[in-house]
This record gives structure tokens, sequence and C-alpha cells, in this order.
């Protein structure tokens, strides 16, 4: 048997002072825990959601690499050995991941951006193909990174 | 006894409702030109990822001729114009989602605005002088 009022009426104890905040009462005027929103910790990820969420990435992505696009339209116009030092930069490891982060970034806001696009002109918001579309823009920017990496791997011959 | 249909009192000034602009005072001009941008940028964007591949390993020479071309030059100059816009609309959305604060908000807006404007004049001005000057 509880020994206080407040341990008998309380579904669970609390053990923290921030559970104070938690704790409301009934309509029978029992003290019960109020229930919280889950927060996206807690989510398991809705696919509309991670696109969403990508769309968005990806534009803030391409707005740092705009930068490496204004560097090597730069040094094209400086002259051979600027050039080479963009090239050379593009071409060490950390410049092939910046590459192909940009490249995938690219393809994943070109494709959700049409989306956005038809959205906007009225269609593509019946529910069953939100999911499958979702999924169809991530298999397209896949399928374009990989392909334009391949041609630029056969192209290069390394 | 049907109820009785209520009047619908509209707060806004008839020359308030005609301009459209609501309660963000500004109309729907940045949507507008987001999109507008965005439709731009899907023919260049793909133009400009075909045209990097045909250059692969292309030294200097070759991509200074290149883009010193007039076709080419336009183009570029058209993707550098929709780009920097686009970019510059839609950084400003994501500020006025996460900075709170009118002063923080409109200053980190009027930086990105500036930033924008001055990379996109530097890839211009690249631009231009590749089709202007004699390679």
């Amino acid at each position: 048997m509880p020994s206080t009022e407040a341990a008998r009426e309380c579904p669970t104890p609390m053990n923290d002072i921030r559970d104070a905040l938690l704790v409301a009462r009934d309509s029978q005027h029992g003290l019960i825990r109020r229930p919280v929103s889950p927060h996206i910790g807690i989510y398991r990820w809705p696919i509309t959601m991670v696109a969403s969420i990508l769309n968005r990435a990806t534009g803030i992505a391409l707005s740092a690499g705009s930068l490496l696009l204004v560097w090597w339209l730069v040094a094209a116009a400086s002259g051979p050995q600027e050039f080479a030092t963009v090239q050379a930069f593009i071409a060490s490891p950390i410049g092939l991941l910046m590459l192909l982060g940009w490249t995938a970034s690219l393809f994943y806001h070109l494709f959700s951006g049409i989306r956005h696009l038809l959205w906007d002109a009225g269609t593509g918001f019946a529910k069953p193909s939100l999911n499958p579309v979702s999924w169809l823009v991530l298999a397209l920017t896949f399928v374009a990174t990989v392909l334009v990496w391949f041609a630029g791997y056969m192209a290069l011959g390394v | 006894m049907a109820p009785k249909l209520e009047k619908i009192v509209v707060m806004r000034s008839q020359l308030g409702r005609v301009r459209g602009t609501g309660a963000a005072h500004s109309g729907a001009h940045h949507w507008k030109a987001e999109r507008v941008t965005a439709i731009a940028l899907v023919p260049l964007t793909v133009w400009f990822v075909i045209a990097v591949l045909s250059h692969l390993g292309a030294e200097q020479p070759a991509i200074a001729a290149w883009a010193g071309r007039p076709w080419n030059a336009a183009l570029l100059l058209a993707l550098i114009a929709m780009t920097f816009h686009h970019m510059q609309l839609g950084l400003q959305v994501v500020w006025e989602d996460y900075i709170h604060g009118s002063m923080r908000r409109d200053a980190a807006i009027l930086a990105t605005k500036g930033a924008c404007l001055l990379l996109g004049l530097t890839a211009a001005v690249a631009v231009l002088k590749l089709a202007t000057v004699a390679q």
C-alpha cells in the first residue's frame, strides 16, 4: 500500500523535477501523465518527409557548391595555371567527394523540383502516388548520378 | 427552423483585396520568381551537365574556347543569373523559417542577397571575359 496520496494517484513515479511539467489531471481528477507529441527523434520517418527535407538540404548543399562553379569559371578566365589548380583540387579525394555530393544534390533537387512544379500545376497530390513518387525521385537521382559518374569514368579512362 | 445564415465579415480593405497581398504585404512575387527560375534551370542544368561531361579532362584553352563561343557564353550567363537568383530566393525561405528575430533574420537575408549578387557577377564577368577577350 503506497504511503502518500501522490504516490497512490500518480501512474508512474516522478523521479525528475521536470516530470512535474508532464503531469495533469484527467476528467476523474486523477493524476495522469500528459501525452507528449512525438518529436522527429521518435518518428519512423515517412518517405514523404525524407523527400521534403532532402529537397531543402540539397538546395543548401548546391548553394555551397555554387562556390566551386564560380571558382571554376574564374579560373578558366584567368589562365592555364589557375585552371590546373582547380582541376587538381577537383581530382583530389576531397574534391571528388564534393563533386559526388554536388552531382547527387543537383539531380535530387532537379527531379524533386520538377515534382514541386507538377504540384504547383495542381497534379500529383493523390495519396496513393505520394510514397511511390518520393521513391521514384530517389531512384532517378541514384541512376542519374551513377550514369554521369560512369560516363566520366569511361571518358577519362582511369 | 433553419439556422440563420451569418454574414461573413471580411476584415480587409477593398484595395487590400484587389492587391491580394495578404498579411505578408508582399504578394506572390517571391513564390512566382522561385518557380520561373526553377523552370528555366531545368533545361539549363541538363545542358550544363552534358557540356561538362563532353569536356572531361580538357585543358584550360579548350574550356576557355568553349565557354567563349557566343551561344555557350549566353547559356552560361543565363545559367548563372537563374542559379544565383533561385539560390537567393530559396535561402531566404530557409532563413525565414529558422532565424527568429527580425533584425538577425533580415541581416541574414540581406547578406545572402549580397553574396549571391557578388558571386553571380563574378561568374558573369569571367564568362564575359572568355567571350570577349581573344583566347
